[in-house]
């Protein structure tokens, strides 16, 4: 049966699973043959079981006040170890990098002095900030946690987006997507060597301790701090403090005394040494930032510039994913690394240079048009896709203000099937790797979140936008062949690793629980039975 | 413990004992009502709403479609059994990561099928009521017992089952009031009984006929029965006491502590004569001292200070823009 993929087509964009019509490529071929055999009557109840396991367990994200279901696609999205060994060696290189620059442009700022980096960059990006200039993190680390979109282009090359060092969201989706693809296709997961995600929140919380200060105790008091219940990613904050068992604050739960930050708890105080913090910049300290915030605690900052308490993300690492640098991140690697870059950056103009805007203007319409201050997808101008009258209004609004824009060239994002209306067809999708610092090692979770854009052709992937996710599984590097269903050893196959697991495991029996006393005999039972009838 | 989860782990337990209460006291009464249409229907209607704190709309004719309407679904209604499951819930939401996740789940899925539940009961009238009731007292044994089997007995525990026992406390002296209000003759202490679940407990007890004063005397003062005033308020002692954490050699420095331990012994002590009319001043003083206890944990444990905003010159508030509000101070 192949009903589900009847009427498959995709355009001129890399299709993950499929090379040619009906050939599904190697990494795909089990999933394939899985699918294959399911009608689409089956895909139906599989997805009811996945709704209604996210609306009861409350995994939803607000839009515009809404709560919805996270929509999670059922087909899962398959990498090969080969290629995620490219994402990962790419995704750490990146990192290391935006951490060298960070370190620099708050400390000693040599990239600005040999020219690499335009000082005006810098001072006019956004999210710049001169309170975070010599705050020295304990062990050295600013980026605690990244998220690098990548995306594929139609050759099938990884390239980079965007990056994101303040405070990356969406890893809980990767662990819930994996959590119900898991329940609603064990068969799937049983024939296939998928590396796991649940590490995450533990790497999280390793990380976070190291990162303490160096006044605080070996067993350091870690929170996480959320603007709020009403904020979108609520769920995620929460879920993280019950994975890391940390505490969830607000704003209102901290206050500092004598540059020393505590929460108000039913003991009295209690110091706090290190805050993930889930607030912005901008909303985490109104001594510093915006002043009529009420979702950070005064006085934050100083505390974590005297060293008594550590942020993580540390502030001000908006400058290194500012839209403008990102555009200097190749020359940025060889720079501090002298290493080329693993991952490209997809071709990017800077507009104030006058010789890029007019040749990005002459190409309007050939080019997607990025605001620098956005995110979400909000903003966005695909050339290709837009009106006449939509490009003059943005060639007015770059020419009014060209620090504020980006002109990127289009890239058409590889597709993977997804259903919609009961059937598959093919949609545009991205990648989201998660990275975790600790100081030492660059760890990056496996996997990590693929957007979708749920829209037939739309290229905006944000779940702001009508995204959905997909579950990303990464194949471990010895089950490429058992995957991909070529002819595994007679009798062996992955049964063979668990069979053999199972046997050094099995123990010997110990007696099962006890039984209770005996209740009625059987003879006691027949008397009463007798009994009963006896009157008639 | 942080004291906003404290809180909201107390009033959880609050609501989820509010909404179970409710459901059992409208579940017997309308029965009741529909049993014996001669008991005068608008009087225990009245005395129900009244005891709940709600005021009857003027002009409205006190029946009992009216009641269920307010008690059970109204959302407006801040003591009804909507309102009381959907603040259990959001209670719930705030403190998810404190709680177990069975249990989150439990509310979550209980809140997500409520508005369903509640617009059929109210289509199809008072029989579909009592399936209304049984999914409230169920989804809340669910509850109680999903965080009995998964949550450690520490404080999160006694914040919960604190706010849950005041609560009953204060309900069992709620309903109690609702009989006495009623004129002599109308309504049976049968009734009473089962609100409480209790009747059946009270015939192996007594085993005897239902008597008045042996009513009032059980769901007051039984020391084995998990929903008199006394279980209640011994139980709601046991957790402050054990929040408290301190041997004093004289006295308690913990106000709720002396304010439910007074309560306690003097219901401990307490002889139930004849005369029912004598008991109100008791009643309203069982309801004082668990409002009181409550203020008084409140006081101690969930330090709620108000928000400072930091800037005070005008109102620049725009949280969600960068703009506004920016170095106005």
């Amino acid at each position: 049966m192949t009903e589900l993929f009847e009427g498959y087509a995709w355009e001129a964009a890399w299709d993950e699973m499929f090379g040619a019509p009906g050939k599904p490529r190697l990494p795909n071929r089990g999933l394939y043959a899985t699918l294959r055999t399911l009608t689409p009557a089956d895909l139906d109840e599989r997805c009811a079981e996945r709704d209604r396991s996210f609306r009861d367990r409350g995994i939803t994200f607000s839009l515009s006040g809404e709560e919805r279901p996270f929509p999670l696609d059922p087909i899962p999205r398959v990498l090969s170890a080969a290629e995620w060994s490219q994402i990962e060696d790419g995704v750490r290189q990146r990192v290391r990098a935006l951490e060298a620059l960070l370190a620099d442009l708050y400390g000693a700022g040599q990239v600005l002095a040999d020219g690499i980096l335009p000082r005006q960059v810098v001072t006019s990006a956004e999210h710049f900030r001169r309170a975070a200039w010599g705050l020295e993190p304990p062990n050295g680390v600013r980026i605690h946690v990244a998220g690098i979109d990548l995306v594929r282009d139609r050759h099938g090359r990884f390239c980079v987006l965007e990056d994101n060092v303040r405070i990356p969201s969406g890893v809980s989706y990767v662990l819930e997507n994996r959590r119900t693809i898991t329940r609603i296709f064990p068969e799937l997961l049983a024939s296939h060597h998928i590396r796991p995600v649940s590490d995450y929140p533990a790497k999280l919380l390793a990380a976070l301790r190291a990162a303490r200060p160096l006044n605080a105790g070996s067993e350091p008091n870690v929170v996480v701090l959320t603007p709020g219940v009403h904020n979108s990613a609520y769920f995620e904050h929460s879920f993280l403090a019950r994975q890391m068992g940390v505490e969830l604050v607000e704003g209102r739960d901290l206050f500092c005394r004598n540059n020393q930050l505590f929460m108000r708890t039913t003991g009295g105080r209690e110091r706090v040494d290190v805050v993930y913090r889930r607030v912005d910049d901008d909303f985490l300290d109104p001594v510093q930032f915006n002043s009529s915030s009420l979702l950070g605690c005064p006085g934050i900052v100083n505390a974590a510039r005297s060293g008594n308490v550590t942020l993580a993300n540390a502030i001000g690492n908006g400058v290194a994913d500012d839209k403008l640098v990102y555009t200097y991140l190749p020359e940025l690697i060889d720079y501090y690394l002298g290493e080329r870059p693993v991952l490209p950056n997809v071709p990017t103009y800077r507009l104030e240079d006058r010789e890029q805007l007019e040749a990005a203007m002459v190409r309007i319409d050939e080019l997607v048009m990025k605001p620098v201050a956005g995110s979400g997808g909000t903003g966005l101008v695909i050339g290709p896709q837009a009106s006449d009258d939509e490009l003059a209004t943005a060639e007015r609004s770059v020419r009014d203000d060209p620090r504020g824009w980006i002109a990127q060239e289009m890239v058409t994002l590889s597709t993977a099937p997804t259903r919609v209306g009961g059937k598959l067809e093919a949609r545009h999708i991205d990648l989201r790797p998660f990275a975790i610092n600790d100081g030492r090692t660059i760890w990056v979770l496996p996997g990590g979140l693929t957007r979708v854009a749920l829209r037939r052709g739309s290229l905006v992937v944000n779940s702001s936008q009508g995204g959905g996710s997909k579950d990303t599984w990464v194949l471990a590097a010895d089950a490429r062949r058992d995957a991909a269903g070529d002819k595994p050893p007679s009798g062996a196959g992955n049964g063979c690793d668990r069979s053999r697991l199972g046997a050094a495991l099995r123990l010997a029996p110990v007696g099962g629980p006890e039984p209770g006393p005996h209740l009625d005999g059987q003879q006691q039972q027949q008397q009463q039975q007798q009994q009963q009838q006896a009157p008639c | 413990m942080l004291s906003r989860i404290a809180e909201g782990l107390f009033w959880l337990g609050r609501y989820l004992e509010r909404a179970d209460d409710t459901a059992r006291i409208l579940d017997v009464e309308v029965h009741q009502m529909l049993e014996d249409a001669s008991s005068g229907e608008h009087l225990a209607a009245g005395a129900l709403l009244s005891v709940m704190g709600v005021e009857a709309k003027t002009g409205e004719r006190l029946e009992l479609a009216n009641v269920t309407a307010s008690l059970a679904f109204d959302r407006s209604q801040a003591s009804s059994i909507v309102s009381s499951l959907i603040a259990a819930r959001e209670n719930a939401s705030t403190i998810r990561e404190t709680i177990s996740s069975e249990l989150w789940e439990c509310l979550n899925a209980t809140y997500v099928a409520l508005d369903q539940r509640a617009a059929t009961a109210r289509a199809i009238g008072p029989h579909a009521f009592f399936r209304f009731a049984r999914f409230v007292k169920e989804r809340v044994a669910l509850a109680a017992g999903i965080a009995d089997g998964t949550m450690p007995r520490d404080d999160t525990w006694l914040f919960l089952i604190l706010g849950q026992s005041v609560e009953r406390a204060d309900m069992t002296a709620r309903l109690l009031s609702v009989r006495l209000s009623l004129p002599p003759g109308t309504g049976d202490w049968v009734t009473t009984l089962r609100c409480c679940s209790a009747h059946e407990a009270y015939l192996r007890t007594y085993r005897a006929a239902v008597e008045p004063a042996r009513v009032i005397e059980f769901l007051l003062l039984d020391r084995l029965f998990p929903r008199s005033a006394y279980h209640a308020l011994a139980t709601a002692e046991r957790c402050c006491a054990e929040l408290d954490g301190e041997q004093r050699r004289l006295g308690t420095g913990d106000e709720a502590l002396r304010i439910l331990g007074r309560a306690r012994a003097d219901l401990e002590y307490r002889q139930i004569g004849e005369r029912l009319d004598e008991l109100a001043p008791l009643l309203e003083t069982l309801q004082a001292v668990c409002s009181q206890a409550s203020a008084a944990v409140a006081s101690r444990f969930f330090h709620r200070e108000g928000t400072q905003p930091w800037h005070s010159e005008g109102l620049g508030f725009d949280l969600p823009g960068r703009a506004g509000g920016g170095g106005t101070s």
